[in-house]
């Protein structure tokens, strides 16, 4: 391959105009808009598909959403989640007689790989993953998030179908 | 132009700018001589550690923040207001470091070597005009003492990477030590540039000089050789101080931190205060010699320059400093570093000579008296 190679005026070799080229490039930098972001207080702006921490919903009734098929326990390829089915509440109004809700809910966050299987299995659209990206606890314990904090996470989600309203 | 010891201009700048510092006479009023001599000595000394330690602190503070700025970034903003006390922090995490010696280093050498560059920088201060009542010591050959303290750096840099028994330490050692030989010539032909024009080599003198309007400072009084020796001055200093684009005595990339690789905790810190105290002496060097020192900037419109004259000496000393230290930012974060060979024929091939024949002009121009007013 030929190289091109500009013959260089005493300007061009002299590297002076090029300097202050150069200097002035950086002095512009100094007003523009900076890059950083605070971030413990301003948290990143991701994109709607991005898979942070599986949560559990509600539906708007404040149902648990989540039936204890254990689909999502068996498909979790690091067996991250375990989940405890409970007994369903015969005496319970027609409308709240939910399946089965589960007695516990058990995501194991040391484990987790966030690869959102879990909510691609999910019948019932009870499991997500949400935006929640630093899980961070100072011990081993504190990662392993149960059906509480796992609802409290999630929050509600409108259903447009209501399954348990027309039994 | 030039003032001699008895003429008139003489005796009015000896009584607009006295040489008397409340605090020294004081202390010889009441003492005896050998007593006031001590006695002032150990003042400068708590005096200079104090100033340094705080300027060389806010210095690399400064020099977080102004490169963060370049790189559209916020720099250290977490440890007291605006990150100020972030070098505070990281001064106590050096301090509490194990210091750790290769085995097969040279005990004494290894020591000795973080001690020099900081000595020679303590050195310099103390000959360095901050107003003209605020110097330490005014030797009539003062720019004589600064040049030999000035080169005395390159010895605890080319120690360093000797004694510490590793060969990235010697290479870095040997190229920066090669480096601040060669460009120390080019530096010293810019202090004797300034000697030549001003008749002395007193600082203070030199300052004096250039009393009168700003054109009257070396930058701008010498024309075209002020100018021309001003960029030569810039040049080799950022290079002696090896800052980038000339850090090759560091280059990380290369020799992984060059002669101070194996120095940690104290060690290390004391190389790094060094640094900085170098950069804040090289630009009160800059500002001594071309840019008309402690002297406010006079611009012959009589309201202006009596509402300038009217903030003190140091301020205006401090300011210049500072003006020219973020110059010095400025060059660090723009450019690449140069390649050891173009190193070298910038300032053999090129810097060299150029100060060379500046130089000759420059006596050319005084002996003819061609000098601005």
């Amino acid at each position: 391959m030929k190289v091109r190679r500009p013959k260089l005026t005493l300007l061009d070799r002299l590297y002076l105009p090029q300097i202050l080229a150069g200097m002035w490039r950086t002095l512009k930098h100094i007003p523009r808009k900076k890059f950083t972001r605070q971030y413990p207080e301003e948290k990143f702006k991701l994109l709607g598909k991005y898979r942070g921490a599986p949560t559990l919903v509600r539906n708007q009734a404040g149902q648990v959403k989540c039936v204890s098929c254990q689909l999502c326990e068996f498909v979790c390829p690091p067996k991250a989640i375990r989940v405890l089915p409970g007994r369903r509440d015969d005496s319970a109004p027609a409308e709240a007689r939910i399946e089965k809700e589960p007695e516990d809910f058990i995501i194991d966050m040391t484990r987790c790989i966030y690869c959102g299987q879990c909510e691609e299995v999910c019948p019932e659209q009870a499991i997500f993953l949400k935006q929640d990206f630093a899980v961070t606890g100072y011990k081993r314990s504190e990662l392993e998030f149960h059906k509480d904090k796992l609802l409290e996470l999630g929050g509600i989600h409108d259903d447009p179908i209501c399954k348990w309203k027309k039994k | 132009m030039i003032a001699s010891l008895h003429s008139p201009l003489a005796t009015e700048l000896a009584a607009r700018y006295p040489a008397t510092h409340p605090v020294g006479d004081w202390v010889r009023a009441h003492l005896s001589p050998f007593g006031a001599f001590t006695v002032n000595a150990l003042l400068a000394l708590a005096l200079t550690t104090v100033f340094v330690s705080l300027t060389a602190l806010f210095l690399v503070w400064m020099e977080r923040k102004v490169c963060a700025r370049f790189q559209l970034r916020l720099g250290p903003n977490r440890v007291g207001p605006f990150g100020l006390l972030q070098t505070l922090a990281d001064g106590a995490k050096l301090f509490l470091k194990e210091s750790f010696m290769p085995r097969e280093a040279d005990f004494f050498v290894y020591h000795l070597a973080p001690l020099i560059p900081i000595t020679s920088s303590f050195m310099v201060f103390c000959v360095l005009p901050f107003d003209h009542h605020i110097q330490i010591a005014d030797p009539q050959g003062g720019l004589i003492y600064l040049a030999a303290f000035l080169g005395m750096g390159v010895f605890g840099v080319l120690l360093a990477g000797w004694a510490s028994n590793n060969k990235y330490s010697l290479l870095g050692g040997m190229r920066s030590g090669a480096q601040m030989i060669a460009y120390e010539i080019s530096y010293v032909l810019c202090l004797l540039l300034i000697v030549l024009a001003s008749g002395s080599a007193s600082t203070r003198d030199i300052v004096l000089a250039q009393h009168g309007t700003v054109l009257n400072w070396w930058l701008f009084k010498l024309p075209g050789c002020g100018a021309l020796g001003f960029l030569i001055f810039l040049i080799s200093s950022t290079a002696e101080l090896h800052r980038a684009p000339f850090d090759i005595a560091e280059a990380e990339s290369e020799l992984t931190g060059g002669f101070h690789t194996e120095y940690s905790g104290m060690g290390f810190s004391m190389f790094f205060l060094s640094e900085y105290s170098n950069l804040f002496v090289a630009a009160g060097l800059g500002t001594t010699l071309f840019l008309g020192g402690f002297l406010a900037p006079q611009f012959g419109l009589g309201p202006l320059d009596r509402a300038l004259d009217l903030v003190p000496g140091f301020a205006w000393f401090l300011l210049k400093v500072y003006g020219l230290i973020y110059l010095y930012m400025w060059l660090r974060w723009t450019f690449p570093r140069l390649r050891v060979d173009q190193l070298m024929a910038l300032e053999w091939k090129f810097l060299l000579p150029l100060a060379l024949g500046n130089l000759a002009i420059a006596a050319v121009l005084v002996t003819l008296g061609w000098l601005l007013p």
